[in-house]
Parts: structure tokens; C-alpha cells; sequence
């Protein structure tokens, strides 16, 4: 059976991402038959512009719509540019809400988290992601993964220190691998998988 | 440091920087964020407790978390360098506890806090004289203009307004 598919993105285009090291550390927690592919062309994207979204589109919009359509879910990490969206992330989510509403997100699973180095796990940035991915038309948990100080939130092992905050973020797994099974037509992934386990 | 007494000492104590401290901690959406001020001194002198902490001591390794709170949102460090202390009245019990009533200066402004915890004082190891306070006291930051607030996304506040200011401080007497 083909796996579930996770695409994960990360706001942060920065090569030391701690976005980039929260979506790691969520692939580490995924159940066996789900795998994470971390995006990594963001930044390759030109700004979002109708004269550009012509048939042809440019060849990185065509590549992240194919990316997110051919996804059962999609896992956003952001960090948050003074309280807010930062603009490469604002901008794949306006690429890929395009043509409206059959666009790549429609109905599409997406949980977000987020990492900043500020105290508070870059929450308003998480809001205003999923007000955004909402309005397209996808299917976003309310989940909320707020990573502080993200500096040092990871161990060695690239694992969150924080107990509460590895809950919460196998608590969004869980959720989020439910939708993206559902929507894939597996619903009974998390039974399977345990049975696989057990045998 | 095992003898608890009902006074406080007369003569004049310096403080020992390594053993003390002069930490706060506020609640924040998810837990509470805790840190301390690096360059504190304080006195002791005939009874009366002086203490002061530079703004810019303050423990945050990353820069611009650390240049938000010494901004004008917070302790606006640039026109208020210091948070300082003077205590007006010490009460020390038997059972090794006090209060210290005192007046708190923060950004410029002076307002009356009482702290407890535990006092105590006598000779160490080293045959020096010494006396060490381990005080509390809980002030609500908006009393001294530090107003920031963002509303988190459900409504509620981000950062709470009460600050719990704890100070760790050991003393050796002079002479």
C-alpha cells in the first residue's frame, strides 16, 4: 500500500531554520506508512502577480501546486516577521490558492506550527496562516504548536526539550495524519499500522 | 549560616555577588518565562537594605528578544538603566522568616512593596560574618509603565501583568 503522504513547508527560506529543524522533528514522530517531504523551492517562487499566473505559470508555481495536490496533507512551520506572516510563506500560500476554488489546497489536511526565537512560538503568525489557508479553501486544524525561544528548544537529537510541547506536537501529528488518511481514502491507517507493529 | 536571629544585624555587609541573585518570572500563553539581572550589588548598613540591578545585565542571549524588553515597551533602559530597592522596614521572626517592607524603583517610578521570605544570619567556614535574604514579592508591571500587551488570537493576554520578583542575596560583613 503507497504511503500517506506529508509535504511539509517551512516559512523560513534561512539555511539553520529552526521552522526547518520543527518539521525534522515531526518526521521523526510519524507513525510507520507516513512519510514527510520537506519543500524546499519557497524561495524560488516569484511574487505572486495575475500577469504571471498564465498558462504557462512560471515553472516554481507549477512545481509547488503539483507538490500540495499531490500531498494528503501539508504541515506548515512559520516564524513570525514582526507579528506576522513572513512573506515567502504569505506568498506560496497565494500561489497556491490560484485558480480559485479549484486550486491545490482546496479541502487539502494542513496543520500549522510555528518557531520563534521570541517567548511566544510566533502564535499570531500561526493565526494569521491559517485565516489565510482557510479563506483558500483547505482543511486546517486548529492545533495550535507554539515552539519559544526555539534557540534552544531542540535537543541533540533534534527533539523538543519540552515535554508539553512534544504533546502538543504528536497531538497535531495525530491529527493531521487522521485527515490526510481520511482524505486518501485510508481511514483505517492508524489500526493498520498498529497491527503492523504488532505482528 | 545557622543561627536565626530576631533583628537585623547592625554594621555595614557587602554583597556577595557569586551566591546572590535578582531574578522575576511572568506567565506567559504557554508556561512562564523566567530570567535575572547579570550586575546586581547591594548593601546591608545599620539595618537598612539598598539593592540596584542594571537594565541592560539582563539575562536573554537572543538580541532582539533582549532589545524588545530594554525598548520603551518594557524597561525603556536607555532612560532608566537601573531597577532599584531601599527597604524602610525589616522584620525578622524566630522561625527564620521576614518581611521587608520597601520602596521598588522601576523605569523611574517608586512604589511601596513589602517581600517575604527567609533571613538568616552568623559566622561561615571562613569565620566571616554574614546574613542572607531569600525575598519575594509579586508587582503588577503596569504600576510601573511597563504596558506592553498583544492580545494572543483567541482574545486572551499574552504576557501577564503580575511579576514575581525574586531576590537571592548573601552578605559579608565589613571590618
Amino acid at each position: 500500500m503507497p504511503p500517506i503522504r506529508i509535504l511539509g513547508i517551512s516559512g523560513s527560506l534561512r539555511r539553520g531554520s529552526h521552522n526547518t529543524s520543527l518539521l525534522r522533528a515531526a518526521a521523526r514522530l510519524l507513525p510507520p506508512g507516513v512519510e514527510l517531504e520537506i519543500y524546499d523551492r519557497l524561495g524560488a517562487l516569484p511574487h505572486y502577480n495575475e500577469d504571471l499566473d498564465v498558462d504557462p505559470v512560471p515553472e516554481p508555481a507549477a512545481d509547488l501546486r503539483t507538490a500540495i495536490a499531490s500531498a494528503d496533507g501539508l504541515l506548515i512551520a512559520t516564524p513570525e516577521y514582526n507579528g506576522s506572516v513572513p512573506g515567502a510563506l504569505k506568498n506560496a500560500i497565494d500561489w497556491a490558492s490560484r485558480p480559485f476554488p479549484d486550486n491545490a489546497l482546496a479541502h487539502k489536511p494542513v496543520a500549522v506550527m510555528g518557531a520563534s526565537t521570541g517567548i511566544f512560538g510566533a502564535v499570531w503568525a500561526q493565526a494569521e496562516v491559517r485565516k489565510a489557508l482557510k479563506t483558500a479553501g483547505a482543511d486546517v486544524l486548529e492545533n495550535e504548536v507554539p515552539i519559544g525561544q526555539a534557540h534552544g528548544a531542540f535537543t541533540e537529537q533534534g527533539q523538543l526539550g519540552d515535554p508539553e510541547l512534544q504533546s502538543a506536537l504528536e497531538e497535531l501529528l495525530e491529527a493531521l495524519v487522521s485527515r490526510a488518511a481520511a482524505s486518501a481514502g485510508r481511514g483505517a491507517l492508524m489500526e493498520e499500522s498498529t497491527a503492523g507493529n504488532a505482528a | 549560616m545557622s543561627t536565626t536571629l530576631e533583628h537585623v544585624p547592625t554594621g555595614t555587609y557587602a554583597l556577595d555577588p557569586v551566591h546572590s541573585s535578582f531574578a522575576f518570572g511572568v506567565k506567559y500563553n504557554i508556561g512562564t518565562f523566567r530570567s535575572s539581572f547579570g550586575e546586581v550589588d547591594a548593601e546591608l548598613s545599620d539595618g537598612v537594605l539598598t539593592g540596584s540591578a542594571k537594565v541592560s545585565s539582563i539575562n536573554i542571549d537572543q538580541p532582539q528578544f533582549k532589545g524588545h524588553l530594554l525598548s520603551p515597551d518594557f524597561f525603556d533602559a536607555e532612560a532608566n538603566p537601573e531597577v532599584t530597592f531601599r527597604s524602610t522596614e525589616i522584620r525578622p521572626s524566630a522561625d527564620g522568616t521576614v518581611e521587608v517592607d520597601g520602596e521598588l524603583t522601576i523605569r523611574g517610578v517608586t512604589k511601596a512593596v513589602t517581600a517575604t521570605g527567609s533571613y538568616s544570619s552568623g559566622p561561615d567556614a571562613f569565620g566571616n560574618e554574614r546574613a542572607g535574604f531569600a525575598i519575594e514579592t509579586t508587582v503588577d508591571r503596569r504600576e510601573f509603565g511597563l504596558n506592553w500587551q498583544n492580545p494572543l488570537p483567541n482574545g486572551k493576554d499574552s504576557l501577564a501583568w503580575e511579576v514575581i520578583v525574586s531576590v537571592d542575596l548573601q552578605f559579608v560583613k565589613q571590618g
